[in-house]
């Protein structure tokens, strides 16, 4: 029997149904990476009981002929999903010790569908962070090296770090993320792997800690597309409980997975040509459009005019929006509260957002704040969801001459943890690529390209027309089988 | 300097977030740098175009006006740092 902890999501799906091994071996052996790996950082909370109870009952119900879609498969949940009696952070110590009394709709239809918990994944604070730097709970390390002899530990992207380091480790065969810049994708290329974020809607927010609520979308972060086709399904759907929610069959992206792209043309926007792009990143891409003119696609270049206004748009956008969804915490209903001897109320709110919030968490607020404040709320805020609709637009009329966009994931290979945190706007930069299908709500996935010169990877970015995230998990699947990506970390921890 | 400290200090208060006099003074160019960057979008001309309200067009759903939860008192009070006779308590408030 080959090593359990290595096969993909489809894989142990299939061994599990054809016999070749029980759901509670899978288990046990991702219980022990996940134990043995603890130096990664990459869980807040680990929990093996609930990854076994989960086996147990995929067991039994294979006994009884009685499958569920992920009976036998165990995953990370990162820690933005509200679960059911196990602490919920956002990464912050304002909710250190939140025990949710529900469950998020996204994690309850996973475990509905037969899916285990290996625990709860680490993250950037509130999701706010492309390095998985301002977790209160520490850094993730990425299990990737330079292969330049030296050992700078890496950053594992974020804001869904955890969730990135994990997979790349097998730690997990699969994990969700949300995204709200580009947190499911940029980590996802960090460490190797892919990961979808679907088109706004498709998933429930109900339960997931909320950041920006025009932006936020949960999604699959794998190591194939198929498996993130198979995890999408079964997270994807209408939910009465979100008003956003898309009330749209879910329709079956596995069975359709197709690699040929005949018939299919793919724009190259040329606004994505950034200054100052690194030659690898450019050579990736043009890697990735000879491997997708060898599926049959047809490659155009198409304009995206507005694109240079998506970074600034989206840091106006989300902060506000962060401001408004962050002022629930006050020190009343959950989570931390600071009262200093003789607090009014109004002292006791400054006093437990001080102590609860991280820097880059009171940043975000407070530009939020600043954007919305009587006075500027025009200059800013109306301003920023104005050139949102010229950006949307940009998609629009790329999207009549063209069914798909590629492009990189990121500016860059993952980079050292402390490298970029003493500037807030370096860091910002990182999302160049990822922001605009976020202000757009397009879905749009991270696949593997290849190496850099120092041996880590790079990803490409495809993204597709609302609703289609069949034509980007093909897309996908052809880069996929084309790129033939199998480099994987040396095992150091 | 668009925003100077009395500023970050007004921002800070209406986000009820206590800041010290020297993280004040830490945030002030902070601020400006990211202020300042995001300032560029005035250069757009968006004569004639509508703030977006939905990426993806949908409309909000209406439906029979009923009680649908309820009686969870307990649950909702379990995460609450200080709660009393099944309420949240909280600092006294009247002055």
């Amino acid at each position: 029997m080959s090593n359990l902890t290595d096969l993909t999501v489809a894989q142990i799906r299939d061994g599990f149904r054809a016999g070749d091994f029980t759901a509670r071996e899978v288990a046990e052996g991702f219980n022990a990476n996940v134990a043995a790996a603890k130096v990664l950082n990459a869980f807040i909370v680990e929990t093996p009981d609930h990854a076994l109870a989960a086996a147990d009952a995929a067991d039994k119900a294979r006994g009884e002929g009685d499958l569920l879609p992920l009976s036998g498969v165990p995953i990370g949940m990162k820690d933005l999903f509200c679960t059911a009696g196990v602490q919920t952070t956002a990464a912050s110590h304002m909710l250190e010790g939140f025990t949710p009394t529900y469950e998020s709709t996204v994690s309850g239809k996973l475990w509905a569908a037969g899916a285990g918990m290996l625990g709860k994944l680490n993250l950037d604070q509130f999701a706010m962070g492309s390095s998985n730097e301002t977790s209160f709970f520490g850094n993730v390390i990425s299990p990737w090296k330079r292969n330049d002899g030296g050992n700078a530990a890496l950053a594992p992207g974020g804001s869904s770090g955890g969730s990135a380091s994990a997979i790349s480790a097998r730690l997990c065969p699969a994990a969700t993320g949300t995204d709200t810049g580009g947190s499911i994708r940029q980590p996802a290329a960090f460490v190797g792997i892919s990961g979808i974020k679907p088109t706004y809607g498709r998933c429930s927010r109900w339960g997931v800690v909320a950041f920006a609520s025009s932006l936020d979308q949960a999604g699959p972060m794998a190591r194939t597309i198929r498996d993130n086709a198979i995890l999408l399904e079964s997270m994807a759907g209408f939910d009465p409980k979100d008003s956003t929610s898309l009330d749209l069959p879910v329709p079956n992206w596995e069975t359709a997975l197709s690699s040929d792209l005949r018939g299919k043309k793919v724009g190259i926007p040329k606004e994505y040509r950034v200054d100052g792009m690194p030659a690898e990143i450019e050579a990736l891409w043009e890697k990735g459009i000879a491997l997708l003119k060898d599926a049959g696609a047809e490659v155009v270049e198409v304009s995206l005019p507005h694109t240079r206004y998506a970074l600034p748009t989206y840091y106006i956008i989300a902060p506000a929006e962060a401001s408004s969804n962050l002022a629930r915490y006050d020190g009343v209903r959950y989570g931390l509260r600071d009262l200093p001897d003789g607090a009014n109320l109004q002292d006791m709110y400054a006093a437990t957002r001080a102590a609860g919030f991280g820097p880059e968490v009171k940043r975000r607020i407070m530009i939020g704040t600043y954007v919305l404040s009587a006075g500027f709320y025009d200059a800013y805020y109306t301003q920023a969801q104005k050139v949102r609709t010229l950006i949307a637009r940009d998609f629009d009329r790329a999207f009549e001459s063209c069914d798909l966009l590629l492009t990189p994931t990121a500016p860059s290979a993952a980079f050292a943890l402390g490298e970029k945190q003493a500037d807030p706007l370096a860091m910002y930069l990182n999302d160049v690529f990822t922001v605009p299908a976020s202000l757009a709500g397009l879905p749009a996935m991270s696949v593997p390209g290849g190496l850099d010169s120092q041996g880590l990877p790079l990803g490409l970015q495809i993204i597709g027309k609302a609703l289609d995230e069949q034509g980007v998990l093909n897309a996908g699947l052809a880069i996929e089988e084309r790129a033939g990506f199998s480099a994987r970390p040396d095992q150091w921890w | 300097m668009a925003i100077d400290l009395q500023t970050v200090k007004k921002i800070a208060s209406l986000a009820r977030i206590s800041v010290t006099d020297g993280e004040a003074e830490a945030l002030v160019p902070e601020l400006n740098n990211i202020i300042g960057w995001v300032e560029q979008l005035g250069e757009v001309d968006v004569t004639g175009v509508e703030p977006m309200t939905a990426v993806i067009p949908n409309t909000l759903r209406l439906r029979d006006d009923v009680v649908t939860d309820g009686n969870v008192r307990d649950k909702v009070l379990a995460n609450a740092p200080q709660a009393e006779h099944g309420f949240f308590a909280v600092p006294k408030v009247i002055e």
